[in-house]
């Protein structure tokens, strides 16, 4: 069951049209987690969408590896401050509701 | 859509030119870079489509005569043959795309060969948009639902601490590429019914907690419910009505912050006793002389 939620990097790669390097550099950054089993490499089913996004910023976009990470960074603020600023706005509704 | 005003170019940009141009505008609108903004989304579309044709030479020459019959370009020709040879007029002059009566004869030509049908590049399905309405206390856990969309079932999980009106992008569940292209994703937006007893701000939660005369000027315990449970909390001797009092960690979990969680705050309304015997309201009478 194990074995099924984890995908080869080659076999990855080979889908994505990259290089296996890129798969090492983004795992060298932090960027995607590499499960080692049996001195083979896999990505994990749940790092996949992750994986992919990195690949199409960088094959579609040309980014390289740092601009990646700053952008995932970027990102994660945004999805923070999204939560926030909903929140806030949850906030104000409420105070409107208890001025009436 | 005219391709190069897309792109922002010069109709006669050198390929590397094109390639230049789409990054510029792919880095401003690609959808892995402007999450939950459908704008940004379509406007990425028109980008990828356009760049889909112009740097494709075979695919940028048939635009460039045909404009958004391209992809039909061989049945043109092979009509524009087959009038020519039966000695019907209009066709065959050369001209590049852009003529205006030139365009009407193409319609004229699609109108009879496709029944007016249009070709179309391959970009990806639309995003759909869902509302899932869940009640207070489900969005304060974890939950795993499964919801039915265009006929597919999609197991979803939940975060606990959603907010009301927040967004969650499901890829791929959307609406069905055209021509191979992926499809779109499913945009699920967060309806949080008002619960009746607590009020929620962020992480933190108020309750309204009715406090009998005599605790609050005796001081004592009371029992106040929260969301995982009851909790007995002291009461301070001459507690006045309206004081807040805070229960650290009992309010609502933080989004995707696992074991952190908001404080409830509990407001006192001091409640004067009703339907007082004879003797009791004696005692009142010599407590306020006192």
């Amino acid at each position: 069951m194990e074995n099924e939620e984890l995908i080869p990097v080659e076999v990855f790669c080979t889908t994505c049209h990259v290089e296996t390097t890129l798969i090492d550099t983004l795992a060298e950054n932090g960027l995607v987690e590499i499960t080692v089993r049996e001195q083979r490499r896999y990505i994990a089913y749940a790092q996949l969408e992750r994986a992919e996004k990195m690949v199409r910023l960088h094959e579609d976009l040309g980014i390289n590896v740092e601009g990646i990470e700053a952008i995932e960074n970027l990102l994660e603020r945004l999805e923070e401050l999204q939560v926030e600023m909903t929140g806030l706005r949850n906030r104000l509704r409420r105070y409107g509701e208890n001025a009436q | 859509m005219d391709y190069y005003k897309t792109l922002g170019i010069d109709r006669n940009a050198t390929s590397e030119q094109i390639k230049k141009a789409y990054r510029k505008l792919a880095r401003k609108h690609h959808p892995d870079l402007n999450p939950n903004d459908t704008a940004a989304n379509k406007r990425f579309q028109e980008i990828n489509e356009a760049n889909e044709v112009l740097s494709d030479p075979e695919s940028r020459k048939k635009y460039d005569k045909y404009g958004d019959h391209w992809k039909h370009a061989d049945q043109i020709e092979a009509a524009q043959r087959e009038r020519s040879t039966a000695g019907g007029g209009g066709f065959g002059r050369g001209g590049s795309f852009g003529g205006g009566g030139q365009e009407q004869d193409f319609n004229d030509i699609f109108g009879s060969m496709f029944g007016g049908a249009r070709g179309q590049a391959r970009f990806r399905g639309h995003d759909l948009q869902a509302e899932l309405q869940m009640s207070l206390r489900d969005a304060a856990k974890t939950e795993k639902r499964t919801l039915t969309v265009n006929g597919k079932q999609i197991r979803l999980t939940i975060p606990a601490g959603v907010e009301n009106g927040q967004t969650i992008r499901i890829k791929g569940h959307g609406g069905p590429g055209m021509n191979n292209g992926p499809a779109g994703d499913l945009l699920i937006t967060f309806s949080i019914a008002d619960d009746p007893v607590f009020k929620r701000m962020g992480k933190d939660l108020y309750v309204d907690f009715d406090l009998d005369l005599y605790t609050a000027v005796l001081g004592g315990e009371v029992t106040v419910n929260t969301l995982d449970g009851k909790v007995k909390v002291p009461v301070k001797a001459e507690t006045q009505s309206g004081t807040v009092v805070r229960l650290k960690g009992k309010g609502f979990p933080a989004y995707k912050k696992d074991g952190v969680f908001g404080d409830l705050f509990v407001t006192y309304a001091v409640k004067v006793p009703v339907n007082l015997t004879e003797k009791q309201k004696e005692l009142f009478k010599q407590l306020a002389n006192s």
